[in-house]
């Protein structure tokens, strides 16, 4: 059910759309610098960009300047070509999905009410809106039926947060601001929150700009990280993986703070490693067979499959012989298995916890896949911090050619003049 | 003649001074209301204008009702204009005082998330701001209804309608046989229309305050 609703969701949606920020100032009166100070941006359509910085840096006063919740003193903005600085900014924020920290549901509207207002407002047929409103409550995986009529208090903070996301993008918007939208909720919530918004927009690609001042969160989230340091300057704006492995500067190192290898972890996925097969045997099998597989084959250790193929124990040569031949008090139970989308980081930590240095992988229902082990997650870091490290040599080396080549126009350009 | 018996005998004269006494409150209510949110709506926004709007009708509510009442007579004349002025003027501070600490109260961060969907000023006012605000306001008015009604009494003393003439009336032949009789009447009858009002209070507060946001 969820499958079809977000496929129909995808296919109908309306994918992200270019954002130029460029020379945008704020200067607030009374004030001797500004707060954001010439900030130019370009973010490509359907990418995720994480501006993330000290709090007081101005992160969020760019973010609400894209949304003209504050105007700028200078510069412009543009959206897929078009200059926005100075149309309607109530029609504009209607095109531009918005998300904020604590949800900023209202409280005295259903649950229902608060998503359907923007398609509403920009005039769906009821409808249209009925529609949609069961759909998005679907795209985020709350339960139409049971969710439709609650009010917000009724909710968990997750569960307000998902409304929140469903509510900025109900009318389809190819642009959404997420301003801290994850800032008050618990770790948990917000590690399944961020896993989500991932899914989210592998489906929708709609353009984000999010706004964070946790770094872990930007390495998870981000396509593109700006890191920002005070008036809102941008210290680098480069992909996760470079900022770790090559920070710009001493503000950015310091920001990414210590175990950048560690951090590093986070952007890989246990499916782009290469997962390996091991033997299985079924609880259903007799016994005679167990004893003969792991006989006659290489193997010290079996792995258990239950009835629905999940994970169930390790066995070892060992353990049948001294549970006197029977299975169901040998060999130990799987305690971890992780998906194929989860981090290598959370691999890692369900190696090591496990006492032969292995973890099973599982698919969508909990069935098995195949193994990860110690080794090959040792060799797939070390070729990946290698081949980040021979990326950021290649980006400096481009980046000085173009440093080089600009001052060179520039030169040109003032011999003209 | 017992309180019962003169009870009787006056039925007609009370019912008709009750019913003009809850009407000439509840229109001046209705205005009261409409004017004060509406000064509220346009001074809740800027720190001084509000506390202008504050003072101001807390200004009139340290004006004794006879004070007032007798002030008014000789602009106004007698009978209704005075006491409609009156009981306005001093329904004012409770509804104007709610509607602003009401509308500062709700949570800014609301009022930026209407913004940001895209809500024009008037719609983030009257889905948003209003529909938040309106628990306090409409206690604000609640307790304004119970201090129109003893104040519509004393507008007797200018003619005006209500209970208050049969308490004047009382009054100014004290010792008479029914004087006791007729200022007890009136000073229930205002007691008894209070209770109700509030009553009808409670009833609106569950009808109008959106489940969402009802303790």
């Amino acid at each position: 059910m969820t499958e079809t609703a977000t496929g129909t969701a995808a296919a109908s949606a309306a994918s992200g759309a270019r954002i130029q920020l460029e020379n945008l100032t704020k200067r607030y009166p009374g004030s001797p610098s500004p707060a954001v100070d010439d900030v130019s941006l370009e973010i490509k359509p359907g990418e995720t960009v994480i501006l993330v910085g000290p709090s007081g840096c101005g992160k969020s006063t760019t973010l609400r300047m894209i949304n003209r919740l504050i105007e700028p003193t200078s510069g412009r903005i543009r959206i897929d070509e078009e200059d926005v600085t100075d149309i309607d900014p109530v029609g504009l924020r209607r095109k531009i999905g918005y998300a904020i920290q604590a949800s900023g549901l209202f409280p005295h509207m259903t649950v229902a009410e608060n998503i359907a207002l923007v398609p509403k407002m920009v005039g769906w047929s009821k409808s249209r809106v009925k529609d949609r409103v069961e759909e998005m409550l679907d795209l985020v995986g709350l339960d139409p039926r049971e969710f439709h009529g609650r009010y917000p208090r009724q909710l968990s903070g997750g569960q307000q947060q998902r409304v929140g996301v469903a509510r900025a993008l109900a009318a389809d918007p190819p642009v959404l601001l997420m301003d801290e939208p994850f800032g008050a909720v618990d770790p948990i919530t917000r590690d399944h929150l961020q896993d989500e918004l991932i899914r989210l927009q592998r489906e929708l690609h709609k353009t984000i700009v999010f706004v964070t001042h946790d770094f872990d969160e930007a390495i998870k989230l981000g396509d593109r990280i700006a890191v920002l340091r005070e008036r809102s300057h941008i210290a680098q704006f480069d992909t996760p993986e470079a900022i770790l492995t090559n920070p710009a500067d001493d503000f950015v190192s310091g920001f990414v703070g210590a175990g950048a290898a560690l951090k590093r972890l986070n952007l890989t996925r246990v499916r782009d490693v290469g997962i390996a097969d091991f033997p299985t045997v079924s609880v259903d099998d007799p016994i005679e067979s167990i004893f003969n597989k792991l006989r006659e084959g290489p193997y010290n250790e079996l792995l258990m499959l239950d009835r629905r193929n999940r994970p169930y124990k390790w066995l070892r040569r060992g353990d049948l012989m001294r549970a006197k031949g029977s299975p169901a008090r040998a060999g130990q139970l799987v305690h971890d298995t992780v998906t194929r989308d989860a981090t290598l980081h959370d691999a890692l930590e369900a190696v090591l916890i496990d006492s032969s240095g292995r973890v099973a992988v599982t698919g969508r229902r909990g069935e098995f896949i195949g193994v990860v082990d110690m080794e090959t997650l040792m060799n797939s870091v070390q070729e990946m911090l290698q081949a980040d490290r021979l990326a950021a040599m290649e980006h400096e080396h481009d980046l000085e050619e173009l440093r080089h080549h600009r001052t060179e126009t520039e030169l040109e350009g003032g011999a003209d003049g | 003649m017992s309180f019962w018996d003169y009870l009787a005998g006056h039925q007609q004269q009370l019912l008709t001074d009750a019913f003009q006494q809850a009407s000439a409150v509840f229109q001046c209510m209705v205005i009261a209301t409409l004017l004060g949110i509406a000064i509220a709506l346009l001074t809740y926004r800027s720190a001084w204008g509000g506390n202008l709007a504050i003072t101001t009708t807390a200004t009139f509510l340290t004006v004794p009702s006879l004070a007032l009442i007798g002030l008014l007579i000789p602009l106004v004349g007698l009978g209704v204009p005075p006491t409609v002025i009156a009981l306005t003027l001093y329904g004012l501070l409770p509804v104007v005082r709610n509607a602003i600490v009401g509308l500062r109260g709700v949570d800014p961060s609301l009022v930026d998330a209407a913004k940001g969907i895209g809500m024009s000023r008037v719609a983030q006012l009257f889905r948003v701001e209003l529909p938040l605000a309106w628990p306090p306001i409409l206690t604000g008015i609640r307790v304004a209804t119970q201090m129109l009604m003893g104040i519509a009494a004393i507008a007797a003393y200018a003619s005006g309608p209500g209970l208050g003439n049969e308490i004047f009336r009382g009054i100014a032949s004290l010792g008479s046989a029914n004087a006791i009789n007729q200022v007890l009447a009136g000073t229930i009858g205002i007691v008894i229309l209070a209770l109700l009002f509030d009553a009808a209070y409670v009833l609106l507060g569950r009808l109008t305050i959106p489940r969402g946001i009802r303790d």
